[in-house]
C-alpha cells in the first residue's frame, strides 16, 4: 500500500528532474528572502541562479544548528510572519532553541508525508492511533497527529505520560497503533505485565517509534512483548519533524521522502562525501518548505544509505536507523539535551563550581538523568537545609531549561573524574 | 513527456529565459503563470522550435528538440495554439482545420476526415461554421478554431499560449472548460496564462515565471494557497 504511489515509486530520472526543479526554485527563494543565505552566498561567491545540476550541490554552503541559533527566533524564515500558521521549537529555551515556522502549505505537505510513513508501516483509515508523544512545541505529537488524521485514522491525542491511563485507554478504545518513543513502548509493556494484563488480548497491531535511537534488540523485545510490528521513523524539527523518513513493512531501513528532502552523507570531519554504503553524517536540503527552507543542514545524525531495491516497490532510497551523533547532544526521554545547557544553568547559580557530570541510565526502560554538581567546600559543611534548597533550586532551573526532570546530587569539590584537567561531562550508561 | 533542464533563450543579445527547468507528465495540465514580459511566450516558442535555444536541454518523449525544425516537432506530437489565435482569416474554417492535420497525415484523406470528425464533436460550432471564412468568427470561436487546428495533428502535448486573452468572461469559462475536457480525453496540456486563478483551478501543477526564472513551482492547489502568488497574481490582499 502506498499513500502517494506516483511519488514513492518514481524512477530515479523523474525524481532527479523534480529535485532539480524544486532546488532551483528553493535557491531563488532563500537568496531573495533569507538574509543569512543571501550573505553566505555572496561571501562564498555562490550564484543561486547559476545552479544547474544536483552534482553542484557540494558547492553550496552548509547550514548548522549554530546558524539557526544565531538567527533566533525568526531570522531564517523565508516568508513574513503573517504567512506563518504554526510555530514549533526544538527543545531548550531562550537562546538555545531553534524556532521553525510552517505555512499552510507546509502543514499540508507535512501531514501528507507523515501519512506516507504511516501507510508504509501498514496503517489505514481503519486504525485507531494512540499518540503518546508530547504535544506542544515538540514536533512529534502534532506531526503524527495531522498525518494520522489525513490518513483518516481515528486519532487519540493522549500525549505523553500517565502510563496507567495510557494502558486503560489502549484497552478501552481498542487502540490498534501506538506512536511513541521505543523506550516508552517497553515501559508500557512492562507496566502491563505488572498489572497482569494479557498483551495478547489487546487490539494493538502496529507501533511507530522514533525521536530517540534504538536497536534491533529493542525491536525484537517490543515485538515479543506487545505482539506488534514495530517500525522506525525519522525526522527532526529543524527540517520539519516526523515524516522525513520511515520504515515500510520490510523493517529494513527507512525510506527517505526524497521528493521533498535531498540527502547527502558526509564525513563529519573532512565534510567530504562518504563512499556509497559507508556511515556518514546526514545532510538535508529541503525542497518544498515555504516558511523554513534550509540548505545542506548538518543534522549531526550518523547513518548510512542502504544499497539495493526494497521489495516493497518504493524507489525512495533507504537509510539505516540512526547510529549515533557527531556532537555531544543527548536524547533523554526523547528530548534533546546539550551538556552546554546544563553548564549555562549552573553558571548562573552561586555556590556551584564549574564542574559537573551528567549520568544517564536506563532503569526499567526509562531514561534517568542525574546531574552531579561539585559545590564549594564551605557550602558542603554547612547545614543540610541549605544544601537541600540548592538542590531544589538547580532541579527547578534545569527542568525549565531542559524541559525534562533530572535528578541533582551535590558532590565534593574535585571529586568528579577529570581527564587532562577537564572533567568528563557525560557518562551514558544506557545499553540500547 | 516533456523535460526541460536549464533552458536559456532570447532575442539577439537579450537573454529572456535565464535558466528554466520544468517537466510535463502524460495526462497532466501544467500551467505557467507570470506577468507580462516574464518570458512565458518565449518559453513556448523555444519548445516549439520557433526560437533558437542558446543553452540547456529540451527533451520531448526522450528526444532532444534543440535542433529540430518546427514542423518536425509538430510531427513528433507537440502542437502550439499561438497567442491571439492566428487563424488564417481569409480561409474557411474547414481549410484551417485541414491545414492543421497536414504535417501529420499529408494526403491520407481517411485519417484527416476521421480527425475532422473528432474536432467537430469537440467543437460543434466549428461544424456549423465550416464554410465560413475564419476571419468572420467571433473571438471565442476563433480560439476554438485555433485549438481545433492544433488538435488536428493529434498531438500528445498541446501547448496553449494565453487562450483567454481578449475574450469575454463567459467565453473564457467555456474555453477553460474545454481545456479540462481535453485532459479528461487523455490529452496533455501545457497552458500559459495571465489569468492565473482560472489556470491554476484547472491545472494539476504550475510554475511561476518571473523575469525569465522559475521562482515557484508545485501542485496547482498549493500555488493557489501560496501567499506570494495570491499577492502578485491573484489580486487578493493588497500590499500594505
Amino acid at each position: 500500500m502506498y499513500w502517494e504511489e506516483s511519488k514513492e515509486c518514481m524512477t530515479r530520472e523523474d525524481l532527479e528532474q523534480l529535485q532539480l526543479e524544486r532546488l532551483q526554485a528553493t535557491l531563488f527563494r532563500v537568496a531573495t528572502h533569507v538574509p543569512f543565505y543571501r550573505n553566505t552566498f555572496r561571501k562564498m561567491k555562490v550564484d543561486p541562479d547559476g545552479f544547474r545540476s544536483l552534482a553542484e550541490l557540494r558547492s553550496l554552503p552548509y547550514t548548522t544548528k549554530e546558524d539557526l541559533r544565531q538567527n533566533y527566533p525568526y531570522g531564517m524564515f523565508a516568508v513574513p510572519l503573517r504567512d506563518v500558521v504554526r510555530v514549533h521549537a526544538s527543545s531548550g529555551t531562550t537562546g538555545m532553541a531553534t524556532v521553525v515556522g510552517y505555512t499552510k502549505n507546509d502543514i499540508k505537505n507535512w501531514a501528507g508525508l507523515v501519512a506516507r510513513v504511516l501507510t508504509a508501516a501498514g496503517l489505514t483509515k481503519d486504525d485507531v492511533v494512540q499518540i503518546a508523544f508530547g504535544y506542544g512545541l515538540f514536533t512529534g505529537g502534532f506531526g503524527l497527529h495531522y498525518g494520522a488524521e489525513l490518513l483518516g485514522a481515528s486519532v487519540i491525542p493522549i500525549s505523553s505520560g500517565n502510563t496507567r491511563r495510557q494502558i486503560q485507554i489502549m484497552q478501552d478504545f481498542k487502540t490498534t497503533a501506538l506512536v511513541c518513543t521505543p523506550s516508552y513502548a517497553l515501559v508500557l509493556a512492562d507496566t502491563m505485565l505488572e498489572m497482569g494484563i494479557n498483551t495478547n488480548a489487546l487490539s494493538l497491531k502496529y507501533g511507530l517509534f522514533g525521536a530517540e535511537p534504538w536497536s534491533e534488540a529493542m525491536r525484537q523485545e517490543i515485538r515479543n512483548k506487545l505482539h506488534i510490528t514495530p517500525t522506525d521513523n525519522y525526522g527532526l524539527s529543524e527540517i520539519m519533524g516526523p515524516g522525513v523518513a520511515g520504515e515500510c513493512r520490510e523493517c529494513n531501513g527507512l525510506h527517505i521522502n526524497e521528493d521533498h528532502f535531498l540527502v547527502e552523507l558526509v564525513d563529519p570531519d573532512t565534510l567530504e562525501p562518504v563512499e556509497p554504503g559507508e556511515v556518514g553524517e546526514l545532510v538535508i536540503t529541503t525542497l518544498t518548505k515555504e516558511a523554513f527552507p534550509v540548505i545542506r543542514y548538518r543534522t549531526r545524525d550518523l547513518t548510512r544509505l542502504l544499497p539495493g531495491v526494497c521489495p516493497c516497490g518504493r524507489t525512495l532510497q533507504r537509510m539505516s536507523r540512526v547510529m549515533g551523533r557527531t556532537d555531544d547532544m543527548l536524547i533523554i526521554k526523547g528530548v534533546n539535551v546539550f551538556p552546554s545547557q546544563i553548564e549555562n544553568v549552573l553558571f548562573e547559580i552561586e555556590g556551584t563550581a564549574p564542574h559537573y557530570q551528567i549520568v544517564v541510565e536506563r532503569q526499567d526502560h526509562q531514561d534517568k538523568a542525574t546531574v552531579l554538581v561539585e559545590v564549594n567546600e564551605s557550602l558542603f559543611f554547612d547545614e543540610m537545609k541549605k544544601q537541600r534548597a540548592l538542590v531544589e533550586e538547580i532541579k527547578k532551573r534545569l527542568a525549565t531549561e531542559l524541559g525534562i526532570a533530572v535528578e541533582v546530587r551535590l558532590v565534593e569539590e574535585k571529586s568528579l573524574e577529570r581527564t587532562e584537567g577537564k572533567s568528563k561531562r557525560v557518562v551514558d550508561k544506557r545499553k540500547i | 513527456m516533456l523535460k526541460i533542464r536549464n533552458l536559456e533563450a532570447g532575442y539577439g543579445n537579450l537573454r529572456v529565459l535565464k535558466r528554466i527547468s520544468m517537466h510535463v507528465d502524460p495526462g497532466e495540465i501544467v500551467t505557467i503563470i507570470g506577468a507580462n514580459g516574464a518570458g512565458k511566450t518565449t518559453l513556448l516558442h523555444s519548445i516549439a522550435g520557433l526560437l533558437r535555444i542558446s543553452a540547456g536541454e529540451v527533451l520531448f518523449k526522450g528526444r532532444e528538440l534543440r535542433k529540430t525544425a518546427p514542423e518536425k516537432i509538430v510531427g513528433l506530437g507537440c502542437s502550439l495554439v499561438p497567442e491571439g489565435r492566428q487563424v488564417f482569416a481569409t480561409m474557411t474554417v474547414y481549410d484551417n482545420l485541414i491545414l492543421g492535420g497536414y504535417v501529420q497525415y499529408k494526403k491520407d484523406k481517411q485519417a484527416v476526415s476521421r480527425e475532422l470528425e473528432n474536432i467537430y464533436e469537440l467543437f460543434p460550432v466549428l461544424r456549423t461554421r465550416a464554410d465560413q471564412l475564419a476571419g468572420t468568427l467571433s473571438g471565442g470561436e476563433q480560439q476554438m478554431l485555433a485549438m481545433g487546428r492544433a488538435l488536428m495533428a493529434r498531438p500528445s502535448l498541446v501547448m496553449m499560449d494565453e487562450p483567454s486573452t481578449g475574450l469575454a468572461p463567459l467565453i473564457v469559462r467555456d474555453i477553460f472548460r474545454i481545456i479540462s475536457q481535453l485532459r479528461e480525453a487523455g490529452n496533455t496540456v501545457l497552458l500559459v496564462e495571465q489569468n492565473a486563478k482560472a489556470a491554476l483551478r484547472i491545472a494539476d501543477r504550475g510554475y511561476v515565471l518571473e523575469t525569465g526564472k522559475i521562482i515557484l513551482q508545485g501542485p496547482a492547489a498549493d500555488l493557489l494557497e501560496n501567499r506570494d502568488v495570491q499577492r502578485a497574481y491573484l489580486g487578493r490582499e493588497k500590499i500594505e
